[in-house]
């Protein structure tokens, strides 16, 4: 018998965690940054939808940690600590930050996909989490799945096909 | 408490009013460009998280051909006119009478962006100037770019300011569609999204305070 895999859905400004055999997934990362963070022997992984760089530019009262790239992180990590993962163990991968429009003015706004990947890779240094594959910038979408089991990032876009990294 | 709790009723009817009056002239525009019949639905004004919204111009992954501008002027924010590229293919052939051009596989034809372009500028200028005129505030188009990819990699674009202050977005959608067609239906959508500041302003100029 077959098994339905099951497929967790991570949504914009949005993180979670899954365990193999499940994957997780994210859909339409533009200048948004997917990053995966996993623990392979445990076979854990989380993905955080990243829609900006740093949590200082929050104006609302409520603080939305998966919005920002600093506190994603943070609490991804917190998350996959809870369920078992081993801090030595964890891996980094990620996909994102395109710029989807071409502007001559818009200036800091333009370039949020490639703040959002500066932020991403900061806050990954700054927790010593080793970066073993990325696909960033260019000026596609992506769709990203994560499989915990194998430890590949599958990533589909609309004009420049599909690939595992 | 942020700007999208305190909306009302009447706040809503203004917004859906503003969708009205935009969307309507850029219907004309967009019927005479195409010198085809074209109808305008009720516009919808709705409160929505990231997910909804992309949700409305049909999920995340879905293709679309967009169209994007930023307003500047008085009260600043983005708008997209969406459609999915099959119904941009149409359009475009009626605009140059090439029935070569498709947007359904690229390479896309630097003509057929072209036109798709100044499609966006025209019916985005249109529906700018009939707010402008309206509200006595001043607003402009940006220069247009377009882009056809997955549809939540489009939207989030134009998400970043407002998503600085809200988790939620108030989307003024409203949907043009060709009458009698022999194609199904052809739709496009407006969705405007002001920049926080903005909703204020606009309220403002019409007589309405966002505290009321």
């Amino acid at each position: 018998m077959n098994k339905l895999k099951e497929v967790v859905k991570v949504g914009i400004a949005d993180l979670n965690v899954v365990r193999a055999p499940g994957v997780i997934r994210t859909s339409g990362l533009g200048s948004c940054v997917g990053v995966v963070i996993y623990d392979q022997a445990k076979q854990i992984a989380g993905l955080a939808h990243v829609m900006l760089p740093d949590s200082s530019l929050s104006k609302g009262k409520t603080l939305n940690k998966a919005k920002y790239a600093d506190t994603a992180i943070k609490e991804l990590l917190d998350l996959l600590m809870k369920e078992g993962a081993k801090k030595y163990a964890l891996r980094a991968k990620m996909a994102g930050g395109a710029q989807m429009f071409q502007f001559s003015t818009g200036g800091d706004m333009m370039r949020i996909g490639p703040r959002n990947v500066e932020a991403v890779k900061k806050q990954l240094d700054i927790f010593r989490i080793p970066i073993v594959a990325e696909d960033v910038g260019g000026k596609n979408g992506r769709t990203i799945e994560f499989n915990p089991e194998t430890g590949m990032l599958n990533i589909r876009t609309v004009n420049k096909g599909v690939k595992d990294i | 408490m942020s700007f999208v709790e305190k909306l009302n009723q009447v706040h809503l009817d203004i917004l859906k009013e503003i969708g009205n009056i935009g969307a309507g002239n850029a219907a004309t525009s967009l019927s005479r460009l195409l010198n085809r019949k074209i109808n305008l639905k009720i516009p919808t004004v709705q409160v929505a998280t990231y997910d909804e919204m992309v949700e409305l111009a049909g999920g995340s992954d879905q293709v679309v051909a967009a169209v994007f501008v930023r307003i500047e002027g008085d009260t600043p924010g983005n708008m997209f006119f969406v459609l999915p590229p099959e119904h941009v293919s149409y359009f475009v052939q009626v605009m140059t009478g090439d029935s070569s051009i498709t947007f359904e596989e690229p390479p896309y034809s630097e003509m057929g962006i072209s036109a798709f372009l100044e499609m966006g500028n025209i019916l985005s200028g249109s529906y700018l100037s009939a707010l402008s005129d309206f509200t006595s505030l001043n607003m402009q188009p940006s220069v247009p770019s377009a882009s056809i990819d997955m549809a939540g990699a489009i939207l989030t674009m134009g998400l970043i300011e407002l998503s600085q202050v809200s988790d939620y977005v108030i989307v003024i959608d409203t949907i043009l569609e060709e009458e009698n067609s022999d194609r199904g239906e052809i739709k496009g959508h407006f969705f405007l999204l002001p920049d926080p500041d903005s909703f204020e302003k606009i309220f403002k100029a019409l007589g309405v305070n966002i505290d009321e």
